[in-house]
């Protein structure tokens, strides 16, 4: 299976505090692949450097093919257009309704006429779980849950190959969660996704997670597959993953 | 990207479409266009051959079916080959989840008479609920000044700092701007009638009187009124109002009116450093055009310019602050739970502010004319 995403020898310093120290990894194309951590180990800074939004001091990351360090703008524009990407908190626009934020993409990169777009809007709020009718409401009106959902929808909207989702759990009910999982499931299998997730809900990192990576002391303490996780010796491992052999 | 082709076979008893590439949403428009300017009278049958498609995502899928089910319509028998699973796949789940769907609602047009009434209305409410801020302001609120341990100097100092002190630059240097602008333009009406000392007189009770608490005002609405509103505006979306009042901290207390407090005894600060820069202004002015050398000045400044000016023009400076900071910290309270508010509301409480300190000041100079000052 091709790599989708290589990152080699990263590292990030914030003022004199050095995050990532000669991390590397590698996510292969179709599968769902968790960055995991202690908080305040880089999770999200390292999700933020494969989107261009983070600078990264040395080393090199190549996703879908395009190396990040010296990226031409029209190519990164390109770029931008193969991936979605899900924020902690939605990120939908608040100056537009739920409809108007998920067709954005499509208005402005498409030339699909104004009842196809409905059409494909209308579509992706069912998939997501939310009801058609909740399309005319702004961002301030719904709930955090429901937010998520619309934010997902828009990111799905330009059906991408590759997907970053930030806590995509995080703020919704333990129903809602499970659905979401599923559907991030369902997704992967329909449309070849390869998902990318920072996520911190157990449940939901051993119902959906292919691969995982887990970030801890500025490198990577472990990648590969959940099963064989509890060999590493691991601080943080070994207190995360322990709690859920109680619980199960 | 590898763009979609369709090729169309005609032949005697079905069209075939067939459908070659990868077809994404970037191809819809175009095949759509292509698919319309077809004439399928004389058939009865239809092929959506999809066996040499590579790739095919949601959109096409939705576009299909709404294809599909056009032809079905129009009393078609359609068959859709498809050898991939995946793109059938996709095809069945489009298929499945679009069956209850219901069509996006337009948004209906609101009539003109129904803005209006609307908007008229919503001002109304506004005004009246900026009369209940300043009645909970006073009516609660202003008895805990009869402790002295009650008052938050420590704020106070902050904001005075905030508003009064960094602020002095700039208000010095625009009132002494106006008072050169406005000493140079009647230089020039005096000269012609070699009125020239009547400068002093002019100067001194313009400037005192009216322009340096206004413009001070001005500055001072633009540039601290406006910072107030922010400020409370993003505690209020960052929720930390709500944690202030759970915590049994009242913002009335620690937020409003420190910074009504400060913002008055600012003003008076200001509005005499202003008085001071403005005449300056106008010394130079009246020494490099008019001959009036600044001793001569100021003798006559003494003579004809009379301290009940100085007053007035420093007891307008509580009033406008008050104003300025409650209509302020008001806007900052209204903020609603998006980012776009804060940004209506700065600009609101600017222009809010502005119109409240000149009708403010228009009342004092009736109230101070018949009154005789």
């Amino acid at each position: 299976m091709q790599n989708i995403i290589e990152v080699t020898n990263i590292k990030t310093i914030f003022g004199d505090k050095v995050v990532h120290n000669n991390l590397s990894l590698k996510i292969k194309e179709g599968e769902i692949y968790g960055l995991l951590g202690p908080s305040g180990c880089g999770k999200t800074t390292l999700l933020r450097e494969m989107v261009m939004l983070q600078k990264f001091d040395s080393g090199s990351i190549n996703v879908l093919g395009h190396s990040l360090e010296n990226i031409r703008h029209k190519e990164a524009q390109k770029l931008r257009r193969e991936w979605g990407v899900l924020f902690q908190a939605g990120a939908l626009f608040s100056s537009l309704t739920l409809a108007e934020n998920i067709a954005l993409p499509l208005v402005e990169y498409t030339d699909l006429s104004k009842s196809m777009i409905d059409e494909v809007v209308a579509f992706k709020i069912h998939i997501v779980g939310l009801k058609v009718s909740d399309a005319q409401l702004y961002p301030s009106q719904i709930s955090g849950g429901m937010k998520k959902k619309a934010a997902l929808a828009r990111s799905l909207v330009m059906d991408p190959k590759l997907l970053f989702l930030d806590e995509p759990t995080s703020g919704l009910d333990p129903i809602s969660a499970r659905e979401f999982d599923a559907l991030i499931l369902k997704l992967r299998s329909l449309l070849g996704l390869s998902i990318v997730m920072v996520s911190h809900d157990l449940q939901s990192i051993y119902d959906t997670l292919d691969r995982v990576a887990i970030i801890d002391n500025k490198q990577i303490a472990y990648e590969g597959t959940l099963s064989n996780i509890h060999s590493i010796n691991n601080t943080f491992i070994k207190t995360f993953f322990k709690q859920t052999e109680l619980r199960r | 990207m590898s763009s979609c082709q369709l090729t169309i076979v005609d032949s005697v008893d079905k069209v075939i479409f067939d459908f070659l590439g990868e077809f994404t949403l970037y191809d819809v428009s175009r095949i759509e266009k292509k698919i319309v300017n077809i004439n399928l009278l004389k058939t009865d049958n239809v092929v959506i051959n999809l066996d040499n498609i590579t790739y095919l995502d949601t959109t096409v899928a939705l576009y299909l079916n709404k294809l599909h089910q056009k032809f079905l319509d129009d009393s078609k028998k359609v068959f859709i080959q498809c050898a991939t699973k995946k793109i059938q796949a996709t095809l069945d789940l489009v298929q499945k989840e679009t069956k209850n769907l219901e069509k996006l609602k337009q948004e209906n047009k609101k009539k003109i008479i129904t803005t209006i009434g609307k908007d008229s209305f919503k001002n109304c409410l506004g005004f009246l609920s900026f009369v209940e801020f300043i009645g909970k302001l006073f009516a609660t609120k202003l008895f805990y000044f009869f402790s002295i341990k009650n008052i938050r100097f420590k704020e106070i100092a902050y904001e005075i700092n905030e508003s009064a002190i960094k602020a002095l630059g700039i208000v010095s240097l625009t009132s002494f701007l106006i008072g050169l602008v406005i000493a140079y333009q009647s230089a020039f009406q005096l000269k012609l009638y070699g009125a020239n000392i009547f400068i002093v007189d002019m100067l001194g009770i313009s400037i005192l009187r009216e322009l340096a608490p206004l413009i001070t005002a001005i500055v001072i609405a633009g540039r601290s009124g406006s910072a107030f509103t922010a400020q409370i505006g993003a505690m209020k979306i960052t929720q930390e109002l709500d944690a202030m009042r759970t915590m049994g901290f009242d913002p009335y207390i620690f937020l409003v009116l420190p910074r009504i407090i400060a913002m008055m005894i600012s003003m008076s600060i200001l509005i005499f450093v202003a008085d001071m820069m403005g005449l300056l202004g106008g010394v130079v002015v009246a020494n490099i055009d008019l001959g009036i050398s600044s001793d001569v000045f100021l003798e006559r400044f003494k003579e004809v310019v009379s301290i009940k000016h100085f007053f007035l023009g420093m007891i307008k400076g509580p009033f406008f602050a008050f104003l300025i900071a409650s209509i302020g910290v008001y806007r900052g309270f209204m903020v609603k739970d998006d980012t776009q508010s804060i940004g209506k509301n700065t600009t609101k409480s600017v222009v809010e502010s502005i119109f409240a300190v000149i009708v403010c000041d228009a009342i004092f100079s009736i109230l101070f004319t018949n009154l005789g000052i």
